[in-house]
């Protein structure tokens, strides 16, 4: 693992978001503009029609899970008819020494790249960085992330988090942009500097969001046009795909490259949705003359063995995360590794260990709107109840909580019990008023707590149930 | 999201359980729940013994806990024919959560949780699909403006939300306005609200923002959760605007009904 990870320390990256107010607004607007995006675009001929949409795209993940073992050797199979050279990385220090591999092989200096979530996993800009290699994302929001010298904050809009007036100043800081409000102006420099990039790399990075098992093709969608230009234009190119990117066939492919934009922008299509089949052939007169594919692990294979292994069903759509009101309060950085909102706190702590994550699966108010918006209806919400379960179990839970939870349970089991306890609030609560302790303190620093009542319900029951012999008899009933 | 068919309620007596947070902060909230169920023709009793479903220890992680509590309610509810609650949140867990803390090689208690997660039924839910009845035949005594808040677990665990309005449009002197974001988290979220504070006031924030934007007065919700977690913060910003159960809020039109 070479990206460090924080996610320990959640609730100090999330307070750092929090007192952020450029941050607030630019994550508040850009969550919510996808989020109302994808309900016009997912809904728009029906409900039904949008929710036979995402069961469609749901089954077709799952099939391909199921049969993930007998889908890598077609998918490879296939790969290698179409004149790719396939290789397979069990880890992060894998995956990019075959990266450098390949460099040298090809005598490569620069290299651009096309967005790839898996390549921040591995640490692959880092490690080409300290080879030697010049490397340049070339996906906009990834070119200011790589200039501004940060990490992605979203799945899909990896600069979300910075308004425009902060995305100038890294233009003008790092590239002597000549300062400018607008937005199209910026856009056209960041494209003028890129095009002298594409042109001139020796290697193309790229990821892939799809591997079509049955034709032994990478579908790879885009708005921007730069994946292209980085698997076409170099002499080589290389896709890291993790391995839970299998579908069977090219009508999944279709029906997710329905859901992916539907879920994420708002699209009914990427601007490109591309199917790619290896080398440039000679007959075509362009594309890489070196393809190769890396299929990666970096504990899918794990994740796949436990109950939580429908999480590789993931799109990286980033419905997910545009959805959850946490993450809208604090964008993904504080998540602390490399995937955040709901879909971090649940594949996090699986790939780096609950015990480097411990905030992750209580960073949710459960809300389950993460669930709704998923296109391929993976249950996070029951996953992160699930991780909740193993961090008691595995002893990664506070002892004071343990202790309040045990005591809780004996009040619980007795009405008895439960009643005294309820005095004992009551009471306590008339001692120490607005200002309480522990926990409660925690809730009374932002709210106001309710009195409780001098009598709880089962007492009004009682004293009702003897001034009444019989209930009301209106029969209203199944009218 | 679709939940399977299961036996209709009509006619058959009703055990309430009020949930601990009405019995100890929300008592009144409660006795509408019962005058209105009484309103409606329904012989409604209170198993004493009830205590809480469990979902704090559930939804922190401790199962063992949990399951200690379920089985409490087991008792507690063991001759109920229909369960109604005023809460979605305490529905959903019986519903969706009880038939996961327990295997079929628990036996008994894996049954009851089945038998528990068939006839339980939230409040709203329970009038309006359980019985049909979406017109109470009441109205308040002046012109009130009512917008919902869908609480999440009602709403996404449940699916709920037509229940509510429906109620409140057939609801006399009751007006229904809009509340933007009405289907976002207040930021409660149970344990999460005193974990996190900071981000669950964040989100609180969010959601005041909201209720004062909105031309209602009243907000209505189906738990009383929410509900804390919401006049907490409109209450700590002294704002005017409240929340109300929708139980309350339609006993008000019972009138000099109360008991």
């Amino acid at each position: 693992m070479t990206l460090e990870v924080q996610s320990n320390d959640f609730i100090a990256l999330a307070d750092i978001a929090l007192q952020n107010d450029d941050l607030q607004h630019a994550i508040g607007e850009g969550t919510r503009t996808a989020y109302y995006r994808r309900l016009d675009t997912m809904f728009a001929h029906s409900d039904e029609h949008g929710e036979s949409m995402r069961q469609q795209a749901a089954e077709a993940k799952r099939r391909a899970l199921r049969e993930l073992p007998d889908l890598l050797e077609k998918a490879e199979r296939n790969l290698k008819k179409n004149g790719y050279q396939v290789e397979w990385a069990e880890d992060a220090t894998q995956a990019n020494q075959l990266v450098l591999d390949i460099a040298r092989r090809h005598r490569v200096k620069t290299v651009t790249k096309s967005k790839s979530m898996l390549t921040e996993e591995l640490g692959t800009n880092q490690v080409m960085e300290a080879a030697g290699l010049s490397v340049v994302e070339t996906d906009l929001g990834e070119y200011i992330i790589q200039l501004a010298g940060e990490t992605p904050s979203h799945i899909v809009g990896p600069v979300m988090h910075k308004t425009k007036a902060e995305i100038r100043d890294v233009f003008v800081r790092e590239l002597n942009m000549e300062p400018t409000d607008n937005a199209e102006e910026m856009v056209a420099f960041a494209r003028r500097m890129l095009r002298e990039d594409f042109l001139s790399a020796d290697m193309g990075v790229s990821g892939g969001n799809f591997l079509i098992a049955e034709t032994g093709s990478i579908g790879l969608v885009m708005n921007e046009g730069n994946g292209r230009m980085c698997t076409s234009l170099p002499r080589v190119h290389v896709a890291l795909i993790g391995i839970e990117k299998l579908v069977d066939t090219v009508e999944d492919y279709a029906t997710l490259t329905q859901v992916l934009p539907s879920s994420s922008t708002g699209q009914k299509m990427t601007v490109y949705t591309n199917i790619l089949n290896g080398p440039g052939r000679a007959e075509e007169g362009d594309g890489p003359e070196h393809a190769y594919v890396i299929l990666v692990d970096n504990g899918r294979t794990d994740i796949y063995a436990t109950k939580y292994a429908e999480v590789l069903s993931c799109i990286r759509c980033g419905a997910c995360q545009n959805a959850c009101p946490v993450y809208r309060t604090m964008g993904g950085h504080a998540y602390g590794w490399v995937y955040g909102g709901p879909i971090g706190a649940v594949l996090t702590p699986l790939f780096v260990g609950l015990e480097n994550a411990t905030p992750l699966p209580h960073a949710s108010s459960l809300c389950g709107s993460c669930k709704q918006v998923c296109p391929v209806d993976i249950d996070l919400p029951r996953m992160l109840l699930d991780l909740r379960w193993d961090l008691v179990r595995e002893g990664e839970s506070q002892a004071s909580w343990d202790a309040a939870m045990k005591l809780w349970a004996v009040g619980m089991t007795s009405p008895r019990r439960f009643a005294l306890g309820g005095k004992a609030a009551r009471a306590g609560q008339a001692i120490m008023g607005e200002y309480m302790p522990g926990l409660l303190g925690n809730w009374s620093k932002h709210r106001d707590f309710p009195d409780f009542a001098p009598k709880p319900f089962r007492q009004l029951w009682g004293s009702r149930r003897s001034r009444r012999h019989r209930p009301s008899t209106q029969t209203r009933q199944g009218t | 999201m679709a939940l399977p068919a299961r036996e209709s309620p009509i006619g058959k007596r009703v055990s309430l359980f009020v949930t601990c947070i009405v019995d100890m902060i929300y008592p009144d909230t409660g006795m509408s729940v019962v005058d209105i169920l009484e309103h409606v023709g329904v012989e409604v009793d209170f198993p004493p013994d009830q205590t809480c479903c469990a979902q704090p220890a559930f939804n922190a992680g401790y199962r063992d806990e949990a399951r200690t509590v379920a089985k409490h309610f087991f008792k507690a509810f063991k001759d109920a024919e229909v369960i109604v609650t005023p809460s979605g949140s305490c529905a959903a867990m019986v519903r969706h959560e009880y038939p996961h803390l327990f295997v079929p090689e628990d036996g008994g208690p894996y049954e009851q949780a089945q038998r528990m997660a068939a006839i339980t039924w939230e409040f709203s839910e329970f009038l309006v699909d359980g019985l049909g009845i979406v017109n109470l035949d009441l109205a308040l005594p002046e012109k009130q403006c009512f917008a919902i808040h869908d609480a999440c677990h009602g709403l996404r665990g449940l699916g709920l939300g037509g229940a509510s309005r429906d109620l409140i449009g057939h609801l006399g002197n009751a007006e229904l306005e809009e509340l933007n974001e009405c289907e976002v988290c207040c930021g409660f979220g149970g344990l999460f609200s005193v974990k996190m504070p900071d981000i669950s006031n964040a989100m609180l924030e969010n959601k005041i923002e909201n209720i004062n934007a909105s031309v209602a007065d009243t907000i209505v919700t189906g738990d009383v959760s929410c509900l804390t977690q919401m006049n907490g913060g409109l209450s700590r910003k002294k704002s005017a605007k409240r929340v109300m159960h929708l139980a309350d809020v339609l006993a008000k039109g019972l009138g000099g009904g109360r008991a």
